[in-house]
């Protein structure tokens, strides 16, 4: 095989990984908008926050250190204790239930019925609240996160493609387990919402609010558990992210390259935004691979919005989104 | 007392039609103006220019741009940044082509050329609706800004890929370049900003904000009543586009001297300008004013207050200005979320009647 058809293949395969990555995060904003009619611009800063909390609980990190060396000249930083990684997953998903409710409890509840134009500035509101409150709570340097997923070049794969094809492709084995917890994480929540009671009643609030609260769901609580959930998303895709690239400020903009993927996909379809991440983590690495060197490259920064706009124009409501109906 | 309507008649169309109908409104409107003109130009220093008076006055002018298209027209735009990236582009090659060009044929040409462009991206608004527009103009945000951080022609094949404005003279005062005084910047944005502002109260008050205002509430019933929805949204992006681009231009020649565009217009600034429209109030132009002096003066103040005030290191400052920022945000969303402008609204109506209030 001719070696540029090689690289084709391989720039494909790490594609379909990013998008994976990127339809993790679409996920979460999905979640909340089928639910709620909320677009959740905070959803990439969740995704940093919990990370954020993860690698503070695991590494024993004093809550807001700075602030209280500031305000009374201590120099406190740690506690001095790790917390191994599953016992600090589950008191991340702890604090992102907490934050869930508080979210909604002073937020949401008071906006109920309000234009989604200002439910979604709330929000970024709450974004930039979350994105400050987090560096104030851990410190914004850049961190290490470490969870023990195994890392570097899967070396089987590259053995086996170098005896077929003569050539080892690289592909990063964190891809591969992000690849594999996505997979069942979104088995997982199709299991959620089909067969469980919450789950059942999720898709009924989704579907209509007013009929959902006349046969006697409470939208608080779905709205607090579908919160819950995309934190509980968030963190993954915080792992998945942090574990791949630090944890750090840039984590946070992965909810501008999960927006495309949305538009692409559908703001309510879950299949969608899993398509449309793969589409767009293909899309945006073969083109950079094939146009960008022509055009002086880093065309990954808005190939996949120009993508998902070309796309938009033809189909308005996406690839799986419900058909839009207008009513005057 | 003050507000009140009584013995105040219109005798001819043109004092029935105006601006402001009533009297105290005019006079207070022209008390405003005088000041501004009259008596700031004489009393300001470089501190006060820089820090508040001309961020206030040029953020002023890119919010209206937005207010028009999102406030009036119902058309959410995230590209403001990347607009404004356009305003200063063409502003710094108008500069660089045509030196001996006064500056204030430049800025209007620039705020044309942002018209046309942001009306090209203005195009899928005809199709998409909603926030899926709204994800739509992230692509003109991140298109832009790629295209002039690319493209060597746009920064004149400078090294740095930064763009830094020349001196340049208004009836020979020099506005732009690090030899301006502060008073010379605080004029120029000032008589952009009037005449800006003017427009767009007009605009909006006649027969084309009306036919934005139907487009906002309901597309497809204006649509039936006979406006024209594709000449309704491509004028408010386009005028929206004539504003920002100004702004543009004013905030690279004018206020910053020099400017990397992914730094100085990214998306960050999209952002902070819809903030202030949203704080100040969607569909007004009063709100536009009213937001931009927030959003501007609450860094100012926080930074006073930790690090002048508290003497926290900055970093720490930062972290608090999201957060308050931010928490000011929702705040507003929960407590009046029509903005300042509704404020401003209640307390013209409380006037009225105050000190009789039955």
């Amino acid at each position: 095989m001719p070696d540029q058809l090689l690289f084709a293949m391989e720039v494909t395969l790490n594609g379909l990984m990013a998008g994976v990555l990127y339809a993790l995060v679409a996920l979460g904003f999905v979640l909340i908008y089928k639910a709620s009619g909320i677009f959740n611009y905070a959803q990439g800063v969740m995704a940093l926050f919990s990370a954020m909390t993860l690698v503070g609980i695991m590494d024993g990190q004093i809550p807001f250190a700075h602030l209280i060396n500031a305000m009374f000249g201590t120099d406190l930083h740690h506690f001095g204790w790790h917390v191994p990684a599953l016992a600090a997953i589950l008191l991340t998903v702890v604090v992102m239930v907490v934050f869930a409710w508080l979210v909604q409890v002073v937020i949401f509840r008071h906006l109920v019925n309000q234009e989604p134009i200002l439910l979604f500035m709330a929000t970024i509101g709450l974004a930039y609240f979350l994105e400050g409150f987090g560096d104030l709570m851990w410190g914004a340097e850049i961190k290490k996160l470490d969870v023990g997923l195994p890392q570097g070049i899967n070396d089987w794969i590259d053995l086996t493609t170098f005896e077929t094809f003569g050539y080892g492709f690289f592909i990063d084995n964190l891809d591969i387990s992000a690849t594999i917890v996505a997979v069942i994480l979104v088995a997982g929540l199709i299991v959620f919402s089909q067969y469980t009671k919450q789950g059942r009643a999720l898709r009924a609030v989704a579907d209509d609010h007013q009929a959902a609260l006349s046969v006697g769901i409470s939208l608080n609580y779905i709205w607090v558990l579908v919160w819950s959930v995309a934190g509980f998303v968030a963190l993954i895709a915080g792992i998945m992210w942090g574990a791949k690239s630090g944890v750090q400020f840039s984590l946070s903009l992965i909810a501008l390259k999960a927006l495309p993927v949305l538009m692409l996909g559908g703001f309510t379809s879950i299949p969608g935004a899993i398509v449309g991440g793969l589409i767009i983590g293909v899309g945006e690495k073969l083109f950079e691979f094939l146009i960008g060197p022509m055009v002086g490259g880093a065309t990954e920064n808005w190939f996949a919005y120009v993508l998902a706009l070309l796309f938009l124009v033809f189909r308005p409501q996406g690839l799986f989104g419900e058909k839009i109906i207008e009513r005057v | 007392m003050l507000y009140r309507e009584a013995g105040d008649f219109s005798t001819t169309y043109p004092q029935d039609s105006q601006t402001f109908p009533i009297k105290f409104d005019r006079y207070r409107y022209y008390a405003v103006l005088a000041i501004a003109f009259g008596i700031i130009p004489f009393v300001i220093n470089d501190y006060w220019a820089n820090a508040v008076f001309v961020p206030f006055l040029i953020y002023a002018i890119a919010a209206i741009g937005l207010n028009i298209l999102t406030g009036y027209c119902g058309q959410v735009s995230l590209g403001t940044g990347a607009f404004m990236a356009v305003g200063a582009y063409s502003c710094y090659k108008l500069m660089t082509a045509f030196p001996e060009v006064s500056m204030l044929i430049h800025i209007p040409l620039s705020g044309l050329i942002t018209a046309g462009v942001v009306t090209l991206f203005g195009l899928p608004s005809l199709r998409i609706k909603g926030f899926y527009l709204a994800v739509a103009t992230l692509a003109a945000q991140f298109f832009l800004v790629w295209l002039f951080n690319k493209v060597g022609w746009f920064y004149n094949y400078s090294a740095s890929g930064q763009i830094s404005a020349p001196e340049r003279d208004v009836f020979g005062i020099i506005v732009t370049g690090p030899n301006t005084e502060a008073w010379a910047k605080y004029l120029i944005c000032l008589l952009f900003v009037t005449a800006c502002a003017l427009a767009a109260r007009n605009l909006t008050r006649g027969m084309t904000g009306r036919s934005w205002m139907a487009i906002r509430d309901m597309d497809i019933a204006a649509e039936i009543i006979g406006v024209n929805p594709l000449k309704a949204k491509l004028t408010a992006f386009a005028v929206s586009g004539f504003f920002v681009g100004i702004a543009g231009a004013l905030f690279f020649s004018v206020y910053l001297g020099a400017a990397e565009v992914g730094e100085s217009f990214g998306i960050d600034k999209s952002f902070l300008v819809l903030f202030m429209i949203i704080i100040g109030g969607l569909g007004s132009i009063f709100g536009s004013f009213a937001g931009a002096a927030f959003m501007v003066l609450l860094p100012v103040f926080l930074k006073n207050v930790f690090v002048g005030g508290l003497g926290w290191p900055t970093d720490l400052a930062a972290h608090l200005q999201f957060i308050v920022s931010g928490g000011l945000i929702v705040m507003f969303l929960i407590l009046e979320p029509h903005g300042l402008a509704q404020l401003w609204r209640i307390a013209k109506e409380k006037l009225r009647l105050w000190p009789f209030p039955h």
